[in-house]
């Protein structure tokens, strides 16, 4: 199982010191947030795509190719990007090119976006927002399956005899995995081809992500890609950890009270029973996310949002410190042992190289 | 048959006359389902005690608590009696509030009695000026005739013809119910769209 922390890249003034962070700082910042989130051992990290203030990451692959770079082990992903409004021949070449780079330790995660005049601002329209997602997404694919791609659709100018360039590392196209809070065409999506699914989780209630996960698990099976047990499931989560859960809830409730997503709405206690939120010791936040698999099954990927809110860096890098020594350890022991036997890892670069080349010597 | 008749009331003050139009119309209805051979099964949402809530879905857009059973007791119900009292020349917003954080096909082909309640008569056409555009928008099967209930219609020389009035809302909505579907909410992860009909776009 991966476990790991994903950014949406917003500058929100710390409400604690009212200290707004420059764009550049935050964009350090995050570098930092990937650096440390490598060197506490978690196993990948995801950047978000965003068009609009107060968010300072609008070019992901961009970031990513710098973390790379000063990486070694930690696998790129994003949370998420944009398959809505981003032109999918730019996405095809932008993540391959990325895949050299950093030797095919990147995949994705793909979504709509919800603010109305991003779409505008790239010629679409929301209310297409769905058909936008399910026409790019399949000429995405076949720029990356096939070489010479001609194609007509709705959104987009035809191609004629076109080749994405660079062609994907090793001719194997990063793994992709869907991500959604609300629409079951995603999961639909998801299953059909048989990538990963993505339940944001943290804002909405896990009454939600259960009806979600198990469609795209019913829907895996009937689609022929193996059984219910074995789709590829990933999770959000949201913690706030102090070694005395008191401490926890005093540090974070200011950040709380006032966050851009649920601030000014319910109590930090509220939302802590409705939604997957844990604000508490490392042992609390051990126990609820080990709960998680109570509702989803046996799942792949795990990540956390860290560094949102206006938390400073210091206690953002002090947070990861105890995600990697004091927490991610123990669930990683734990849920191995709760396994099912045959619940697959989630793909990366090595293991679907390695399921190409024994399907071609099946063949 | 039993119909399930949902009482929606944005009443504030406690006893409120809201309320009390309310109790009154779904007595009612349930008289008038009884000449069909059939009865109501009432149950009353207080907006006040969903009010908290109510302003945490607007802020977080899901609901919680008791607010989310409600709403699931409106999906379920077979006939609505919605109440209101007049604020400023309109229903009042905790009443808005609730049918705005409902999803959009939640009351589509619902039957639903408007009522509404004020000081004086002078507010009447809230009814139709502003309730009776909102459950439109909404896709409900709105009664023909709306009640309204001033101060004076609560005693006073006209009360019989008040009394009336409320018997034919009541009438027409159980007519409606009782001509009506059974409500069966559906469940959009039972009945997804195929993947190869959404790739045809």
């Amino acid at each position: 199982m991966q476990f790991g922390i994903f950014t949406v890249g917003d500058v929100t003034t710390d409400p604690t010191t009212g200290y707004t962070p420059s764009e550049h700082e935050r964009i350090k910042n995050t570098v930092a947030i990937a650096k440390k989130a490598e060197e506490v051992g978690l196993d990948v990290v995801a950047f978000g795509q965003h068009h609009n203030p107060p968010f300072a990451a609008s070019s992901p692959t961009t970031t990513m190719a710098y973390v790379a770079a000063q990486t070694s082990k930690i696998l790129l992903s994003t949370s998420t990007t944009l398959i809505t409004t981003t032109d999918p021949v730019r996405i095809a070449e932008d993540y391959a090119q990325l895949q050299h780079l950093a030797d095919g330790r990147v995949d994705l995660m793909l979504g709509r976006g919800n603010t109305g005049p991003v779409y505008p601002w790239f010629g679409k329209d929301i209310r297409e927002g769905i058909p936008l997602a399910v026409e790019n997404y399949a000429l995405l694919r076949r720029l990356w399956d096939e070489e010479v791609v001609t194609w007509e659709g709705r959104f987009r100018t035809p191609l004629q005899g076109f080749t994405a360039t660079p062609r994907p590392l090793d001719g194997v196209p990063p793994f992709v995995w869907h991500g959604s809070i609300r629409s079951p065409e995603i999961a639909e999506q998801a299953a059909y081809y048989g990538d990963g699914f993505f339940s944001n989780h943290i804002f909405w209630p896990a009454s939600h992500t259960k009806q979600m996960v198990a469609l795209y698990r019913r829907r895996f099976e009937h689609y022929g890609h193996g059984t219910a047990d074995q789709a590829i499931v990933g999770l959000g989560g949201q913690v706030y950890m102090a070694k005395n859960s008191q401490d926890a809830v005093r540090e974070f409730r200011p950040y709380f009270d006032v966050a851009p997503v649920y601030g000014h709405g319910p109590s930090l206690e509220d939302f802590m029973e409705a939604t997957p939120l844990t604000v508490g010791s490392p042992q609390q936040v051990i126990e609820r996310t080990l709960g998680f698999r109570d509702y989803v099954g046996d799942y792949q990927r795990q990540l956390f949002l860290m560094d949102h809110a206006g938390l400073p860096l210091s206690t953002v890098l002090r947070q990861l410190d105890m995600l990697g020594s004091e927490v991610v350890p123990v669930l990683r022991k734990e849920f191995a042992a709760l396994a099912k036997p045959g619940v697959p890892d989630a793909p990366t670069h090595e293991s679907l190289v390695a399921a190409r080349q024994a399907e071609a010597v099946a063949v | 048959m039993t119909r399930s008749i949902v009482v929606v009331s944005a009443g504030l003050a406690n006893p409120s006359s809201t309320r009390l139009l309310a109790d009154q119309l779904a007595t009612a209805t349930d008289v008038a389902l009884r000449s069909h051979g059939e009865a109501a099964d009432v149950a009353v949402i207080e907006l006040r005690e969903l009010a908290h809530p109510l302003v945490d879905h607007l802020l977080t857009g899901f609901p919680t608590g008791d607010l989310a059973e409600a709403i699931e007791t409106v999906r379920h119900a077979d006939g609505l009696i919605v109440v209101t009292p007049v604020f400023a020349a309109s229903y009042s917003g905790l009443f808005k509030m609730f049918f705005e954080v409902i999803e959009k096909d939640l009351l589509r082909r619902k039957p639903v009695l408007l009522a509404a309640t004020a000081g004086t008569a002078r507010h009447s056409l809230v009814l139709e000026h502003a309730m009776r555009p909102l459950f439109s928008y909404l896709r409900a099967v709105t009664v023909p005739t709306a009640v309204f209930a001033a101060t004076e219609d609560f005693g006073g020389a006209r009360s019989g013809e008040f009394a009336a009035r409320m018997e034919t809302a009541a009438g027409e909505l159980a007519d409606l119910v009782v001509g009506a579907p059974r409500a069966v909410p559906a469940d959009p992860f039972d009945n997804v769209t195929p993947f190869d009909q959404l790739l045809k776009g």
